[in-house]
């Protein structure tokens, strides 16, 4: 398996953040977040639609839809670093 | 009587869910959705009708041009110009802007010469402009705005001199949606002896526009933002102003004749009437003949009544988002100054969080810098949620947006 089979697209944000949304693919869903609600760090949560996480240094929001915005990361091959280390 | 709930049914697309919700679609200034009678008139098109035009004597060939002239009609009644010599169709509002960069400007604009543009523009007014001028070496003056996010029109009355050669100013902005005085800044330009060229993809679909009380020389929208497909768009010129002006791409259609001389080894060619003389190659003859039925469309319901819904909305929405706390809304809040699309930003959010969230309950709003980065720089703003009406959208919706924007504001 690789990240590829879990995420089916990858935006750098508009805007001066810079900051990356990952659309995981649909059908992969649920497994893709069950698997990092077990690897990261909860620190808020509101019910199922959005999880405040932590993870390897990285503050990011998890959405229910399947759709996850990662801040703060240098570029795109940290931001592969850390959905390898959380997905697979 | 103009009621959205009965438009609504016209828009398939209004009737699917997303995430599990009713799709509550607030990205309008982005693009619209298409009702039926588009896209009956496109399948119709191409089961039926499709030929190249002006290139055959066959009767599907008659039939397909005569429906492409009758597009160009449409949309030169729609906004009173005199006649289809003034319309032009090209693929959208960014590249009717760089038909007059690169066709009069290219020629016209010299070192020594001024263009002027405000910092409220999209980019598609801005970058065409800076790339000419690396070009012909001319220079750009940006007009700032007021403290309202309205333009500045004492700046530009100021900046304005016997040197500047066109103002490039939009009608509408797609960032705050407040209405400039286009009247105003073209008489301002025409008194130096300047033209004027409005971006009017933002004011177009939902304003009644008339070319010549506005006394604007160039005029260009998109089709896709006014229920039309996307890959067609307009630009008015003054008849007077094309017709001196050299064409913009060469092909097939756009000229009369092509000469070859045996004896210079070269080809003298002359130029097809406006406005095919700017349409060169195989045109989109299927979104002109979409566009047409947009066009009608809009014009049975009436683009007072267009208007009229919008601010409704809009003065609803934005009443509403002032009494949250954490809520800050950009540009001006009085709603007769603008056109249905607020800018705003939830404090603690990034735009995208907002936007994603809202997704959660198939609202879709747009985040980011929505092609003004300047706009943003002035506004000191790493970007900006916006929401954007249409003639489709109810008074349930923005509550419906509202609930989950306030559930934002708890989190």
């Amino acid at each position: 398996m690789t990240t590829e089979d879990y995420v089916a697209r990858i935006e750098e944000t508009c805007g001066a953040e810079k900051d990356f949304i990952v659309i995981f693919r649909y059908d992969k869903k649920e497994e893709v977040i069950k698997k990092i609600l077990q690897k990261a760090k909860k620190e808020k949560a509101i019910s199922t639609i959005i999880f405040e996480l932590t993870f390897q240094n990285t503050s990011f929001r998890l959405y229910g839809t399947g759709k996850a915005i990662f801040r703060n990361l240098k570029d795109k091959n940290e931001l592969q670093k850390v959905l390898s280390d959380l997905l697979l | 009587m103009f009621d959205p709930h009965k438009i609504r049914e016209d828009f398939p697309i209004l009737k699917r869910k997303i995430n599990n919700h009713p799709l509550v679609y607030l990205d309008n200034a982005a693009t619209s959705q298409k009702p039926r009678q588009v896209i009956e008139a496109i399948k119709n098109f191409y089961e039926n009708r499709n030929a190249n035009v002006h290139r055959a004597v066959h009767t599907l060939s008659q039939e397909a041009s005569e429906l492409y002239e009758k597009a160009h009609e449409e949309v030169a009644d729609f906004i009173n110009a005199d006649g289809i010599e003034e319309i032009v169709f090209v693929r959208g509002t960014t590249e009717a802007i760089n038909l007059v960069a690169y066709s009069w400007g290219l020629r016209n604009l010299k070192k020594g010469d001024e263009v002027i543009v405000s910092l409220m523009e999209h980019h598609s007014n801005i970058v065409p402009w800076e790339i000419l001028s690396k070009i012909n070496g001319f220079s750009i003056k940006y007009v700032g705005l007021n403290d309202e996010g309205g333009l500045d029109y004492e700046a530009y009355e100021e900046l304005i001199t016997k040197k500047t050669k066109i103002a490039c100013f939009s009608h509408v902005s797609n960032f705050s949606g407040i209405i400039n005085d286009v009247k105003r800044i073209a008489k301002i330009a025409h008194d130096h002896g300047a033209l004027t060229l409005i971006d009017g993809a933002q004011s177009v679909p939902h304003l009644p526009t008339d070319v010549r009380d506005l006394d604007v020389d160039f005029l260009a929208f998109s089709g896709h933002k006014m229920l039309g497909p996307t890959g067609i768009g307009v630009l008015y010129g003054k008849r007077d102003i094309l017709e001196n002006m050299e064409p913009f791409q060469g092909g097939g259609e756009m000229i009369r004749e092509v000469l070859f001389d045996s004896i210079t080894q070269r080809c003298t060619i002359t130029w097809n009437n406006l406005p095919w003389k700017f349409e060169a190659g195989t045109p989109n003859i299927c979104d002109g003949v979409g566009l047409m039925e947009a066009v009608k469309y809009l014009r049975a319901i009436g683009m007072e009544n267009v208007q009229a819904h919008e601010h409704v909305l809009t003065e609803y929405a934005m009443k509403r988002m002032l009494e949250c706390r954490n809520v800050e809304i950009y540009g001006p809040k009085d709603a007769s100054l603008k056109c249905g699309i607020i800018p705003f930003n939830v404090e603690g959010f990034s735009s995208h969080d907002v936007a994603l969230f809202l997704d959660n309950y198939g609202i879709m709003i747009r985040s980011g810098f929505h092609c003004t980065q300047p706009l943003h720089t002035i506004f000191k703003l790493k970007s900006s949620a916006r929401v954007s009406f249409y003639i489709y959208n109810t008074r349930e919706e923005v509550d419906k947006f509202m609930e989950a924007l306030m559930e934002i504001e708890q989190i």
